[in-house]
């Protein structure tokens, strides 16, 4: 199918084009490919791929309460979009963002509810903070295990990820329950109007603006700065990084660290702005659309924004392909994983210096 | 707790070693072909939920619980085969291709599977090998099934395949280095396709064990990550399909702690539990990496060991 020999002539032909235009043909042309090869999935249901297509945007960017339910969608993704990216600098593909989420949101609900009385909004700083701190520690075993024992990141992150859901179904089930949730274990609750509050003319919360100064900061961290530069020559070619005298294992620690930073932030943030506590609605699989986000946007931080803006409309979609075309929730799952094929095929079509 | 509460755990711990070990067996061998080729697939837990849910379908719709099996892995084999040939594409990672794959995996179980979760599909029978002892819960320890029987004459088998079969030199020639494969005029593409083909097999069929035997229901919750230990579980074993059937029975152990202590009412802490087999992984990777050299037995192709 993919090795026919049609698409390797194609290929051949593609390196005629120009890098330049390659590198906005290849990822669009890729994002194409992937909506086609859905539209195709959708015609062998039998059902009518136009009117799918037209519901998915209709559910996530055709009104005011789609684009605020995309928007809302969007904000954590951004932020475990990010988590995925900084590693990546480092050529550490780091997946267990779910787990680092779940702790930062235990962490923030932990650390926030009691300070309110004494810190009121502050209390929010001290979450966000716990948050942070509970994601980055996390994250950085992952860099610690790689720079120290050469234990593969993927698969270390991945258990961590595990470990630490079942430390979080521990802690909200036993120790931090809130006595008064019965049927949905919760760790006590964010006073309502504690709570992150709503963005002026949107009715998104300011999480959203958190993780888009996130990404800029990144961007310009990584591009601009000396130590950004150091990260990405580790990434593009080690054995240089470590001849060249740079703090290799220092570097992929930090890496992995600033991206549990974020990724801890964005579940402190659903819990401060959307849940009020921690609990399993937290868990909506965010970390794993993370990863998706970040090689979509081939891991560069301005680009999570509006890739994870597209992720989170098509999330917001599913509830609306459910009620008026009665197509499972997994359908959004079945296009993002076709999307994500189509976008890491496509890198086949870039010259070998523009990846 | 008394002599005998405890003694039901161990028991506990030793059936559900069995039970849980088969789905673990089949994965890591069906992973370890794969690496022994020079790639590693990390779409097997998508491949195994698929399996799962494609082979409950078939198993209710044929009324035959084997037949489920084989098209599980049957679909294991289309999966695998699209993860071969899309990592076979210049500069194709394979690492991102398995995840992304994972969530294609899952995303399609859990769209088809949706009208498979109410029905009752013909479960994977056992074999009763406690008939001899009157204490229950050995008797349910001692039910043996048959895919976990076949799983130990495959990692016998492919032991032996790997060193004296022509298949066996092929795949190792390819995964230990593609310029002498290619000087020898060997296909390193097709070998690799195919070694990931095999591989989906493997996970397919894990993922039939998974709901037709134990757990034995469909649902969207089945797989906890198999497919992911399973890349875990073979640099454990050193590439070694034996070594898979140790280490398989070691983390099937340690998965049935929790629901053993459970059995027995001790409910506290079973969250806990439930992590051990990946506290274990964890704890057994990092004590058998090292820094300074490739993993022991690693094929020299394989990107993550080196």
């Amino acid at each position: 199918m993919v090795a026919a020999p049609g698409v390797l002539a194609t290929l051949r032909r593609a390196r005629a084009v120009p890098p330049g235009v390659l590198f906005w043909l290849v990822p669009i042309g890729s994002i194409v490919a992937g909506l086609l090869a859905f539209g195709v999935f959708v015609l062998l249901i039998g059902r009518n791929p136009l009117e799918v297509y037209a519901t998915i945007v209709e559910g996530g960017f055709a009104s005011n309460f789609a684009w605020q339910n995309t928007l809302l969608r969007a904000a954590p993704i951004i932020l475990t979009g990010l988590a995925v990216a900084i590693p990546a600098q480092a050529g550490l593909v780091v997946i267990g963002g779910e787990g680092a989420l779940a702790l930062g949101a235990l962490a923030a609900a932990a650390i926030a509810v009691p300070l309110v009385p004494s810190l009121g909004a502050g209390a929010l700083v001290a979450g966000a903070l716990a948050g942070m701190a509970a994601g980055a520690a996390w994250f950085a075993l992952v860099g610690v295990f790689r720079a120290g024992r050469g234990l593969n990141e993927t698969i270390s992150s991945l258990l961590l990820s595990y470990i630490a859901i079942a430390l979080f179904n521990h802690l909200v089930e036993g120790p931090l329950r809130d006595p008064a949730s019965l049927n949905k274990p919760s760790t006590l609750p964010l006073p309502a109007e504690t709570m992150i509050g709503a963005m002026p003319f949107i009715e998104v919360h300011w999480g959203l603006l958190v993780g888009i100064v996130a990404c800029v900061i990144a961007q310009l961290a990584l591009s601009r700065s000396t130590h950004g530069f150091s990260l990405r020559v580790t990434g593009g070619n080690p054995r240089a990084a470590l001849l060249v005298g740079l703090p290799v294992s220092v570097l992929i620690v930090a890496a992995c660290g600033f991206g549990g930073l974020a990724v801890g932030l964005a579940g402190a943030i659903e819990v401060m702005a959307v849940h009020g506590s921690a609990n399993a609605a937290v868990l909506a699989g965010y970390g794993t659309t993370g990863i998706l986000v970040s090689f979509m946007a081939r891991h560069q931080p301005l680009a999570i924004i509006p890739v994870a803006v597209m992720m989170g409309g098509i999330a917001a979609a599913g509830s609306l392909l459910q009620r008026r075309l009665d197509l499972p929730d997994a359908t959004t799952m079945v296009l993002q994983g076709l999307l994500f094929i189509a976008i890491l095929a496509g890198d086949a079509f870039l010259p070998k210096d523009r990846r | 707790m008394s002599v005998e509460a405890w003694l039901t755990v161990l028991v506990g711990v030793l059936g559900g070693a069995i039970r849980v070990a088969t789905p673990f067996l089949w994965v890591s061998l069906g992973e370890c072909i794969t690496e022994k080729s020079g790639r590693i697939n990390l779409g097997l837990e998508g491949t195994m939920v698929f399996g799962a849910m494609f082979g409950y379908a078939i198993s209710y719709h044929s009324g035959s619980a084997w037949v489920g099996v084989l098209a599980a892995g049957l679909s294991g084999v289309v999966f695998g085969a699209v993860h071969g040939m899309l990592c076979s594409l210049p500069r194709v990672n394979d690492t991102a291709i398995g995840i992304a794959l994972i969530i294609l995996g899952l995303g399609l179980a859990f769209f088809f599977g949706k009208d498979y979760v109410q029905p009752t599909a013909p479960r994977l029978p056992s074999i009763d090998l406690g008939g001899w002892s009157d204490m229950p819960a050995l008797r349910a320890a001692l039910q043996i099934n048959m895919l976990f029987v076949v799983g130990l004459v495959l990692a016998i088998g492919l032991r032996w395949a790997f060193v004296h079969t022509r298949w066996g030199l092929e795949l190792r020639t390819v995964g230990d280095s593609s310029d002498a494969a290619r000087a020898l005029g060997l296909s390193v593409d097709r070998t690799r396709i195919s070694a990931t083909a095999i591989g989906g097999f493997f996970g397919g069929v894990a993922g039939a064990f998974l709901s037709l035997y134990y757990p034995g229901s469909w649902n969207e919750a089945l797989s906890s990550g198999q497919g992911v230990m399973a890349v875990a579980l073979v640099i454990f074993a050193r590439w070694q399909p034996m070594g898979c059937f140790r280490a398989a029975l070691i983390f099937g152990g340690a998965s049935s702690i929790g629901p053993a202590l459970q059995a027995v009412g001790v409910q506290s802490g079973y969250h806990l539990w439930n992590a051990a087999p990946y506290v274990l992984t964890l704890a057994i990777m990092l004590a058998s990496t090292s820094k300074a050299r490739a993993s022991i037995g690693a094929p020299g192709e394989l990107a993550m060991t080196r």
